[in-house]
């Protein structure tokens, strides 16, 4: 078998081995429904779910309020990342502030942001909007900062102004860092969709595992983190793809980003 | 001798560190006159670099005065041009754009810009490579477009700072004789940073030996062999007095360390 097979056939074994586990020891060991449910179980509330319709809902509603509040937080700190690079002015000014709200965990706001924002799609997106704007905002700032010193003093001799050294050394220069921030922002920023869902809301797949949790329905949980998982995942391949794409000069790091999420 | 290019007088140079102050030049002299190749000698870490930095504007000296053209450096410049160590090329843009850089960034005229750069590809025996990324590059190649690079806004005075230190010992040697060719045939006035002996006296028509740091000019010797010098040349007996002579001065300069 060569290695490109193995790669697709190695990880279908694993998958096997775990369903024959899970189908075996719930025979064995009589584990009740609504404490495991049966793998067949899952795929039919799935089919179900997907099929009927039921889901549909829900899911779009998380991948909605995950791409908004993705878009706003990513870009939202992007921009200040550069700025605060840039200046150390604006760098005085917000530092310690950074730090505190760094260190804070987001997901504790997340009641106060249904209070302001309200139960709706609004309060899921600046909750996204939130979790993912740190790991982009630091590596953004490290990114600008790691600028080949070289590469800078070869643009001063060629006199160029700030905003082309900014435009076209800087940036590109932290192209590998800002993708490593926005692979990490995805799956935390999934964490704060769901996170705003379980708090207050009446769609989303974070609700729907709330409100099959209240009824035991544990297939219709499992379906439901199935598709969060495929959500996520999904997400990470279209960064490592526009990663591989854009950033075509740096095969290393497009490979590198995806052991550097949480 | 022709015109008077570039004058440094009395330049010193003085950091802060941790340390205290360190005195990376002090009361170096030279000159460098029009169409002149000249290389500045010296052991690591004797200022060299920073002798470069100041003549492109990118550093100001804490003691003494530097000249082109008559005119004190106060900034970068547009009519110098600088090629570095490392290629430092920009790994996201293709080999004529890289060349074209300084063509940009001085607003200078695109279409000109465009046909010169290929003109100095075509020079630096890349013409072929002009849509390849520096990636795809061997480190030679890659040096000759940053050369090229140094070239395409057409300056007066080319600053270069040990461009071949990073080449393996083959591809300096067949550098050396290119870098001569394209200097006769684009008659650019030269400054060339080195450590190396045999590089410096087989370039140059005048060679400012540093002392290490803090770096003076401990001796200014022209280097008359005929041109062009080809790699024959590096066997003559007067190449080989001359190479001799340097590291004599440079062992005698460690021995009174």
């Amino acid at each position: 078998m060569n290695e490109r097979a193995k790669a697709i056939v190695y990880p279908l074994v694993t998958l096997f081995v775990l369903l024959a586990v899970w189908v075996v020891a719930i025979r064995v060991f009589k584990v009740p429904n609504f404490i495991v449910p049966a793998p067949e179980a899952v795929v039919a509330s799935l089919r179900r779910g997907y099929v009927d319709g039921l889901f549909w809902k829900h899911f779009l509603f998380t991948l909605q309020s995950m791409v908004s509040g993705y878009a706003l937080g990513c870009s939202l700190a992007f921009l200040l990342g550069c700025a605060f690079a840039e200046s150390k002015t604006v760098e005085r000014l917000f530092y310690p502030y950074v730090v505190a709200l760094q260190s804070m965990p987001k997901v504790a706001l997340a009641p106060l942001i249904i209070v302001w924002f309200g139960f709706e799609l609004a309060s899921k997106v600046v909750m996204v909007a939130l979790v993912c704007f740190f790991p982009m905002f630091i590596n953004t700032v490290v990114g600008l900062r790691q600028t080949n010193p070289a590469l800078l003093d070869l643009m001063h001799a060629f006199s160029a102004s700030r905003w082309e050294i900014l435009l076209r050394i800087k940036i590109p220069s932290a192209a590998g860092h800002v993708f490593a921030g926005l692979q990490i922002a995805i799956v935390l920023g999934l964490i704060g969709a769901v996170v705003a869902e379980f708090v207050s809301s009446t769609r989303g797949l974070g609700h729907l595992i709330n409100a099959a949790a209240v009824n035991l329905e544990t297939d219709v949980m499992f379906a439901a983190l199935i598709s969060l998982s495929v959500l996520g995942v999904a997400g990470s391949l279209v960064i490592r793809m526009l990663h591989a794409r854009i950033v075509f000069w740096d095969k290393g790091t497009a490979t590198r980003t995806e052991t550097a999420a949480e | 001798m022709s015109e008077i290019l570039l004058r440094a007088q009395g330049l010193g140079v003085t950091y802060a560190s941790a340390r205290g102050e360190v005195k990376a030049l002090e009361g170096l002299d030279a000159v460098l006159h029009q169409g002149e190749f000249l290389s500045v000698l010296g052991p690591s870490g004797c200022g060299k670099s920073t002798l470069l930095k100041i003549a492109a504007g990118l550093l100001n000296p804490s003691a003494g005065r530097i000249t082109l053209a008559g005119k004190p450096i106060s900034g970068p410049r547009p009519d110098v041009g600088i090629v570095f160590q490392q290629p430092t090329l920009l790994p996201w843009q293709s080999t004529l754009d890289n060349v074209l850089l300084p063509i940009r960034t001085l607003r200078r005229d695109r279409v000109r810009g465009r046909a010169r750069a290929l003109e100095l590809l075509q020079l630096v025996g890349l013409e072929t490579f002009a849509n390849h990324y520096p990636g795809e590059l061997s480190g030679g190649m890659q040096q000759r477009v940053g050369i090229a690079r140094g070239l395409v806004h057409d300056p007066t005075l080319l600053l270069m700072d040990e461009p071949f230190a990073a080449l393996d010992a083959m591809t300096r040697e067949h550098m050396m004789l290119e870098l001569q060719r394209i200097w006769m045939a684009a008659g650019k006035s030269i400054v060339f940073i080195t450590h190396s002996i045999p590089e410096a006296v087989f370039l140059s028509d005048r060679i400012v030996v540093l002392s290490a740091r803090p770096g003076r000019t401990i001796r200014d010797l022209a280097i008359d062999l005929p041109r062009p010098r080809t790699v024959a040349t590096m066997g003559e007996a007067r190449f080989n007095a001359i190479c001799n002579d340097l590291r004599s001065l440079f062992t005698e300069l460690v021995h009174f360390d």
